[in-house]
């Protein structure tokens, strides 16, 4: 490196798990360090310029475009990628309501409607069907006209709603 | 006829239920590999220089600074092509790097690897390229006869279809001029891939693609290596919908692996995306339509120019598609038909969902309406009154001998009830969410559309795909270099192997070159060509398991469904029970039926089969400030037979979304050649608010003869006449002609 590209060490949080993130340049954007430095593929590159939702992660809670936080900019911050949504071999019932419903096809917008989905039904367990599609109109996908994915929130919005006061499922 | 309401019915796997993606779990887990996740030790990352100029002489190329950069490992250039500097899918007219002229704003000049991205970029900007700029050829019309910009000449292929008596005329002529817009084919996943050196010398290359094999020989060229030495696997596709059949980083990504001896991996970024991959063909289309009285249609003339941009592709399939099926799919005695696929200095186009049949359909079906209301007759009665049926020829001279239940789809969608009413809700009118309308200019429009597709590659090319399935003891392993973009080939093997050999486990192998070519996934082909030599694949193994059962127990089985039956019925055992401790490898390939080119009026047995889909939209439009909101989309078509219902309301839902971008949103914006707007900020994708319920009137059930399991493909009619469908609404709510899409706010506001 450089000295156009100053570089230098920090650490990030992520999945609630440290990482030392050393002698980097500090103009990589916090879905390269998941991607490249950290071996997290499942955040996804589609646009790069926060038009398309595939880089969605959560920050301290709050959804954003990973691609336009600074990696550096993140330490101290507590984020979360689709590879924490669930564990080894389980599936969220989001995860598996998108199985069911066939709202996958390439599957690049995947993890990042799920970790938008996951975020809004959090906020809204019963949302309408206009709802749900202002909820996920910041994550495109190109392959399903989106029908199975609103299917796929409705089925889970149904469970929730059936399952209340009930014991929870959603893991 | 049968008409399915997608039901899964009672059984549990094989053909026709809905069973879900192998990948699933490993899509939802975010642990799928796409290519662009693919990674290597100590491996480069690589980058290309583009020309900024849509025309231009190189004058030359200094890339001594590039290389001083530390972390720079190559810059690369025409000169260190190793083969022959040219490639292409039809035809090789393309440089693999531009060695004198520019013909397009992007055309790829330099390459350059380096140990991070940014300073391959930073290398890449150090490149210094003095140009001659020149004036740009951007006018399609202008092409034909304008002085050659390439030196194999500016019309790539002209086309002339002359059917019936031509000088026919009809008691009522209508005239009409379209302009279809050039859209993009946007998969999310953008270009990328891997490129990993071999200690024989040859190279691997990990790829998203359509076509391993055309990938092969292409870049076998280029390198001047044998076929064998280039070893193409398939990498995680992100979509494709015809964006990803032709060469982008393919060689690049070899020559830098190469050169270096490290592993290189490049990512397009979506404004590289943009300029990477060939888009849909812009279009001009001429129509004037001759009905009788009676509202019968006498004849069709029709002039179409398709800007083909700098290098062929696919323009002369496309242009072929545009001019056979431009008159619907409606039975019309006579007809002239002229089609010129042109070169221009604008970004090449090639491939895209519909190829061609999009483009035609836009115009034909405009036509349509304005005939039905010349008559004044029911747009859809007048529609059926002229609907093409099995036995009847097209305006190629070919006979349909296959399936064609045109007035089945077209009643089926007629009789489907409408949406409700308006909403009075502010967030279901036009702007939406956006709030932008006070509902006081809002009107409601129907429109209705109908098309047609060939299956399959046309015009006398040798269309195969090969298929091996593996038995080890009674576990199956199933091997094709069919490329998976997304659209379920995945499932559709497990489905079939199911379906004959009753075993519910099935190992997918990696597609790669390693075993016959499997063709392209693209011209709604696969389910029939790969699917049908898996079938047939399976169908070997069970015809050398009764042999071997004939030889040792002198009983010859006969398969019914997946068990074998003895010929008195005396014993039966399911395959899968008789498979147990026994190996079998056998390896298919399979063909449809042959077709012949067309002669010089266009006449010819060209197709293999024709698929027909029909779309009605309902939209409300506010006049005043232009904004459209499409309510719903309905639809019928013509599938042979539902092989995977959930997946094939996902193709039918993911196409008709395509086609209303094309519609009102998709248009890649250019000036003197160069795109304006290669981003998704500024070309606009169907959001889920742009996307209306669709509803799927009827998926009419006749089985296609010599197709396996009686299916058509499925994956293009829904993006062809959805386009117009949505058009056709918007001008029954305002009255405007609009003769071009996508419709912009402009041409409703001030039309």
């Amino acid at each position: 490196m450089d000295k156009d590209k100053p570089s230098s060490g920090y650490s990030l949080s992520v999945n609630d798990t440290s990482h030392e993130i050393s002698k980097s340049w500090l103009g990589e954007s916090l879905l390269y360090v998941l991607r490249e430095k950290l071996g997290l593929y499942g955040s996804k590159n589609a646009c790069e310029q926060g038009e398309c939702g595939s880089c969605s992660v959560l920050m301290d809670g709050v959804l954003v475009c990973s691609c336009l936080v600074l990696a550096a900019n993140a330490t101290g911050r507590d984020i979360k990628t689709i590879e924490s949504i669930s564990d080894d071999d389980s599936l969220t019932d989001v995860q598996k309501a998108f199985v069911d419903a066939g709202a996958i096809q390439c599957g690049f917008c995947t993890p990042g409607l799920l970790i938008t989905i996951h975020d809004f039904l959090e906020t809204n367990p019963e949302p309408n069907v206009l709802e749900i599609r202002e909820a996920i109109s910041g994550n495109l996908c190109r392959c399903t006209g989106y029908g199975r994915i609103v299917e796929a929130v409705q089925i889970v919005s149904k469970q929730k709603s059936v399952g209340k006061g009930g014991s929870d499922d959603s893991s | 006829m049968t008409v399915v309401n997608e039901t899964v019915g009672i059984r549990q796997s094989g053909i026709g239920v809905s069973a879900i993606r192998p990948d699933a779990k490993e899509k939802v887990k975010g642990d799928f590999i796409f290519s662009s996740d693919l990674s290597s030790e100590g491996m480069l990352w690589g980058q290309t220089l583009r020309s900024p100029h849509a025309s231009a002489k190189i004058l030359s190329i200094d890339i001594s600074d590039a290389l001083s950069i530390s972390g720079v490992h190559a810059v690369l250039t025409a000169d260190d092509v190793p083969g022959e500097n040219i490639f292409g899918l039809e035809r090789a007219d393309q440089p693999v790097l531009a060695d004198d002229f520019i013909r397009y704003a992007g055309e790829p000049v330099a390459i350059v690897a380096a140990d991070h991205p940014e300073v391959a970029r930073k290398a890449a900007d150090a490149i210094r390229v003095e140009y001659e700029i020149l004036s740009p050829l951007v006018d399609s019309y202008v092409a034909i006869t304008a002085e050659a910009i390439h030196p194999e000449g500016n019309v790539i292929r002209h086309l002339n279809i002359l059917h019936g008596d031509t000088e026919a005329v009809g008691d009522v002529v209508v005239e009409g001029e379209y302009e279809v817009g050039m859209q993009d084919q946007a998969f999310m996943g953008t270009e990328s891939g891997m490129a990993i050196p071999s200690p024989d010398g040859g190279i691997d290359l990990q790829i998203s693609t359509q076509w391993l094999h055309s990938d092969q020989e292409q870049v076998a060229t280029a390198l001047n290596m044998p076929m064998e030495m280039v070893r193409v696997t398939l990498a995680g596709v992100g979509g494709a919908f015809g964006g990803r059949e032709d060469v982008s980083m393919h060689v690049h990504l070899c020559m830098l692996a190469l050169h270096t001896g490290k592993p290189v991996k490049m990512i397009y970024d979506r404004n590289e995306s943009f300029l990477g991959h060939v888009h849909r063909h812009p279009a001009r289309i001429w129509y004037r339509h001759h009905a009788s009285s009676e509202g019968r249609l006498i004849k069709v003339e029709a002039k179409v120019i398709l800007d083909g941009g700098a290098y062929a592709s696919t323009t002369s399939a496309v242009l072929a598609n545009a001019c056979c099926f431009s008159i619907g799919p409606y039975s019309v005695p006579n007809a002239s038909v002229e089609g010129w696929g042109v070169r221009t200095n604008n970004p090449p186009c090639g491939a895209m969902r519909g190829f061609g049949n999009v483009q035609t359909c836009f115009g034909v079906e405009a036509q349509m309406d304005k005939l039905a209301n010349e008559l004044n007759l029911d747009p859809v009665e007048f529609r059926l009154a002229n609907a093409l049926k099995s036995g009847d020829t097209i305006i190629t001279g070919q006979k349909i001998t296959g399936t064609a239940p045109v007035r089945e789809v077209l009643m089926s969608l007629a009789n489907h009830p409408l949406p409700e009413p308006p909403s009075d809700n502010i967030l279901e009118r036009p702007g939406g969410t956006g709030r932008t309308t006070d509902g006081s200019h809002v009107k409601r429009g129907v429109g209705f559309a109908a098309s047609i597709k060939n299956l399959m590659f046309s015009e006398g090319f040798d269309d195969f795909s090969e298929a091996r399935c593996i038995v080890n003891d009674g576990f199956i392993a199933i091997q094709t270099a069919c490329v998976e973009v997304g659209q379920g080939f995945v499932t559709l093997v497990h489905q079939i192997v199911q379906e004959i050999l009753g075993i519910e486990k099935v190992d997918i192998l990696p597609a790669d070159t390693s075993i016959g070519s499997a063709g392209s996934t693209s011209a709604s082909r696969q389910s029939w060509m790969s699917g049908g030599a898996v079938m047939k694949a399976c169908e070997a193994v069970v015809d050398s398991l009764i042999s071997d059962l004939s030889n040792e127990e002198g009983i010859t089985f006969e398969r019914i469904g997946t068990v074998l039956v003895a010929p008195d019925g005396s014993t039966s055992i399911p395959v899968a029970d008789a498979l147990q401790g026994r190996n079998y490898d056998e390896t298919v390939v399979h063909r449809h039926a042959p077709t012949v080119p067309l002669d010089k009026n266009g006449q010819g047995d060209a197709h293999v089969s024709f698929a027909f889909a029909a779309h009605r939209a309902v939209v409300d439009v506010d006049e005043e400030l232009g904004l459209v909101r499409v309510v719903e989309i309905a639809t019928s078509q013509d599938v042979g037979r539902v092989l995977n219902p959930i997946q094939a309301r996902g193709q039918i839902e993911g196409g008709i979304t395509q086609g209303l971008g094309l519609a009102i949103l998709e248009e890649i914006v250019l000036v003197d050649g160069k795109i304006q707007n290669a981003n998704f900020t500024d070309y606009l994708l169907p959001t889920a608010l742009d996307t209306p319920t669709i509803e799927i009137a009827a998926l009419i059930e006749e089985p296609e003869p010599n197709a396996p399991f009686g299916a058509k493909g499925i994956g293009e009619p829904p993006v062809i006449s959805s386009t117009p469908a949505v058009v056709a609404a918007i001008r029954d709510a305002t009255g405007l002609d609009l003769n071009r899409v996508p419709i912009r706010p402009e041409d409703i506001a001030l039309g």
